[in-house]
């Protein structure tokens, strides 16, 4: 039975790969409302990338996540020109099942280009032939480390982003009322292309940073987008504080979950929690009352 | 001239039965026939999606795992306990229907994409039972040697089989084509529209959406039984959330409204893969592409793309004249209360948006509740007719107590109305709309469709009946809604500023169609800013101002009052300019 410590570590950083995921959703929601059922692939595609360029092109980690941030930008941009820009004006329903056609389609075409063996990528950082150091009895993986320092330092330039930047100001002003932020002269479907490959990039840095712990394998994001998306709705949807704090919290109760009641069942606590949020607090830690008006 | 007879629906009726007889002979070898059972199978389950999705208009992405219950209530049933094939299929449809009550429950709360998320929860946790939890279902490797049913004949052959499968098929696909123009459909289809609408005009949306998942869920489960004897096989990775979006996929490309849509989706996904297989590893990535294309191309499906084609050749049929004047409800003597506000508030947080207002509405007359923009008159009229639950005080309608009931049940009392920004069920004909009005008094399908039908012809509406509402311009909405209320055969009937954005002469009409009503004996209440028309169609007036009543009485009296000019100019030398 591994320590207290130990479970809680890597609760943190599984949920630190959540709430960024999460935090391409909510992003993406609130530029545009729509939900984005392929946020999930991002991720894939972000670990892929890294993968082609460290054990493919034998790039220099730093380089290839480089190159790969880039591409996902390419990628978001695309994405919202072929997926988001065609349906914005429809309803709901139309948007989800296009990104759920998007989802097949991307976890398809990475089966194709690279194949149904899982692949393994090699850790960041290995340091006299180990992938960690123990300290006070808890074995700190740095893969973990790496993750909660990304995501944290991410999340600190997110927040100086929007708060302080006007780039961020106008972001927000989207998200509040788009006919209103167009009148003022904002360029609103630039404004959402960008949000789109942010969000990718941030789905995808999610992927790249659990490359080296999980295997990689087309159908490696799915599973996690939709925890991801629980999260976001445990934590308030729409919310960012609320896909932060889902995504951290999720990940923290599956680990102890995991590790007291059940590993099989690990996978399930999330949606049963979500079941649960949904049912008797469906605004989440942070989220407004969702209802209509008559 | 016998032909003439012989109506389209017949024409499809025996296409499907020829296509059930023949396919099992035109499609050979033991590989495709399995294919072409997996279709019918597969076909079933989209069915159900055509209800929920189709129909009802309510997400579900848990499909797949109504399938597996289906088909592991036939491999546990059969292998594991050895009941009989029958008996363990009724079995699965009763947990079927029981998850999709479950499920169907959850939509009182939630929509949208949080009711996309609780299926697919709902999906993913099945998957995870029936893998991990092997002493129930026998784990990852499924089980073996699944029987077939018995039946008249041995169903021993793959080909007799899939006669068996398709045959099945068609008769789900007669039956949900008919549930479609049935009282049940139709009140499916206008929780789709418009759920407030359809709940004010006595639609119970809940009991509606709940029913929408149970049928879903049987037939999903009823495809999945069949598909377990068709293949002797079945493990938990069959049924696992990607198949559910391949049912969804399968009703999108096909077209989710009709049957044909989704009978053809199935068949088409069904049997894509097997055409793509010489395009090896991309044919998925094809695959995906495909759906991508027709779902931002053709927003009905491809068999929505057909009918869109098709639909100036095809002539609908005219609905049945009208039999006699527009029926009224009533009988009781004039100036009895019919409706009774006792001191009502409604507050939002801190806004109090109605702060105990009383009146009472008689029958016979047109009581006009007016007041300055803001000043809680809609208010009133939502919470009267249950859309809003009263914060305090008492509302009487016909000497019941119906204050915070539900407004399904208010209606049903006798109460219909119309809303002050259209709610219209934009997507069906004004036929279809007036006939959700009408079911509202009961009857059989006769009865409704004669309401209907007057109350189309008194609203000058039948050369219009077939059009789709969202089609029409906004002053021949709004007599639809009227139309669409008075189908119904309301005892009191509230109309939400009517005349709002009408031209002078659709004015003329309006004040016209109200006095026809009037003198049969029809009691309205009416909210409205044109002083002109309620002046002149008004018996008794309520002034409303910062949600309080200010004035009421006789329309010539209060209109004189200085109290009501004020609070419609602010003070009295406004009023004279």
């Amino acid at each position: 039975m591994a320590s207290i410590g130990q479970i809680l570590l890597a609760g943190l950083s599984l949920g630190s790969v959540y709430a960024l995921t999460a935090l391409g959703f909510v992003l993406i929601y609130r530029a545009t409302n729509v939900v984005n059922f392929a946020q999930g692939e991002f991720l894939m595609l972000g670990a892929y990338f890294l993968f082609t360029f460290v054990e493919g092109a034998k790039l220099n980690y730093g380089v290839a996540a480089v190159i790969a941030i880039g591409m996902l930008g390419v990628f978001g941009l695309l994405f919202a020109l072929g997926i988001y820009y065609p349906l914005r004006n429809r309803s709901f329903l139309p948007v989800i099942i296009a990104t759920i056609g998007a989802s097949i389609m991307f976890q398809n075409g990475a089966l194709a280009i690279w194949g149904s063996s899982p692949e393994r990528l090699r850790p960041v950082l290995e340091i006299g032939g180990s992938g960690g150091v123990t300290l006070g009895g808890v074995f700190f993986n740095y893969q973990y480390v790496i993750i909660l320092a990304v995501t944290l330092v991410l999340m600190a330039v997110q927040y100086a982003f929007f708060e302080f930047t006007l780039l961020g100001k106008k972001t927000q002003a989207i998200s509040q009322d788009k006919d209103m932020a167009r009148l003022l002269g904002i360029p609103v479907t630039g404004m959402i292309a960008l949000t789109f490959m942010y969000s990718t990039v941030l789905g995808g840095l999610a992927g790249m940073l659990v490359a080296p712990i999980f295997f990689l394998q087309h159908n490696m994001g799915s599973i996690p987008g939709l925890k991801a998306f629980s999260a976001s709705i445990i934590g308030g949807f729409g919310d960012v504080r609320g896909a932060i704090v889902g995504g951290l919290a999720l990940g923290v109760l599956e680990s102890f979950g995991g590790a007291f009641i059940s590993t099989v069942y690990k996978d399930a606590f999330a949606f049963l929690l979500v079941i649960i949020f949904l049912l008797v607090r469906p605004q989440g830690f942070f989220g407004e009352k969702v209802g209509e008006k008559a | 001239m016998r032909m003439a007879t012989f109506k389209p629906g017949h024409w499809a009726i025996l296409g499907g039965v020829v296509a059930v007889a023949l396919l099992p002979l035109l499609v050979t070898g033991r590989y495709n026939t399995n294919v072409l059972l997996l279709a019918g199978a597969w076909a079933i389950a989209a069915l159900g999606l055509t209800v929920v999705l189709g129909y009802a208009g309510q997400i579900s992405l848990a499909q797949a795992s109504f399938f597996g219950i289906g088909a592991y209530a036939i491999g546990l049933g059969t292998v594991h306990y050895g009941l009989n094939w029958w008996l363990a299929f009724v079995l699965g449809l009763v947990v079927a229907v029981t998850g999709g009550i479950i499920l169907g429950a959850t939509t009182l709360r939630l929509g949208g994409h949080y009711l996309a998320m609780v299926t697919i929860g709902f999906q993913i946790i099945f998957t995870l039972v029936m893998t991990n939890w092997s002493a129930l279902s026998g784990g990852p490797d499924g089980i073996t040697r699944i029987p077939r049913p018995p039946f008249f004949v041995p169903l021993n052959t793959a080909q007799r089989y899939a006669w068996f499968a398709l045959a099945a098929t068609l008769l789900v696909a007669l039956a949900v084509h008919a549930l479609r123009d049935s009282r049940l459909g139709r009140s499916m289809r206008a929780v789709r529209e418009n759920e407030i609408a359809a709940e004010a005009l006595g639609v119970d949306t809940v009991r509606v959406k709940i029913t929408a998942f149970a049928i879903s869920a049987v037939l999903g489960a009823a495809g999945g039984s069949i598909y377990a004897s068709g293949f002797l096989y079945i493990a938990p990775d069959t049924f696992d959330f990607g198949t559910s979006v391949q049912f969804l996929a399968m009703v999108l490309v096909g077209g989710r409204e009709s049957v044909a849509g989704s009978v053809l989706g199935a068949g088409l996904l069904t049997f894509l893969p097997e055409w793509l297989r010489e395009l090896k590893k991309i044919y998925l990535v094809v695959y995906g592409s495909i759906i991508v294309l027709v779902i931002v191309f053709m927003p009905e499906g491809l068999w929505g793309f057909v009918t869109l084609l098709s639909r100036s050749l095809v002539r609908p049929t005219p609905i049945p004249p009208a039999r006699g004047a527009l029926p009224m409800g009533g009988g009781r003597p004039a100036g009895e209360p019919v409706l009774v506000i006792e001191n009502l508030g409604k507050y939002f947080g801190g806004l109090k948006a109605v702060d105990g207002v009383s009146f009472t509405v008689r029958q016979g007359e047109v009581h006009a509740l007016i007041g300055p923009n803001g000043s809680g008159k809609t208010t009133i009229l939502n919470v009267i007719s249950g859309l809003y639950a009263p914060s305090f005080g008492e509302i009487t309608f016909l000497g019941r107590s119906v204050g915070g009931q539900r407004a399904s049940r208010i209606a049903r009392c006798g109460m219909t109305r119309t809303f002050q920004n259209l709610r219209l069920f934009r997507e069906l004909t004004v036929w279809e709309n007036v006939l959700i009005g009408a079911q509202r008094a009961g009857g059989d399908e006769t009865a409704i469709r004669e309401r209907a039908a007057s109350a189309i012809e008194f609203m000058s509406l039948t050369i219009l009946a077939h059009n789709r509402a969202r089609n029409l311009p906004y002053g021949t909405q709004k007599r639809v809604e009227i139309a669409r209320a008075l189908a119904g055969v309301p005892e009191l009937l509230l109309l939400d500023e009517p005349a709002a954005g009408l031209t002078q002469s659709e004015k003329q009409d309006l004040v016209e169609i109200v006095q026809q009503l009037h003198a049969r004996g029809l009691t309205m209440l009416l909210v409205e800013h044109d002083m002109s028309l309620v002046s002149q169609l008004s018996h008794h007036i309520t002034v409303i101002n910062f949600g309080r009543k200010i004035a009421e009485g006789a329309p010539e009296r209060v209109l004189a009052e200085p109290a009501v000019g004020e609070a419609y100019l602010g003070n009295r030398e406004a009023a004279r300019a």
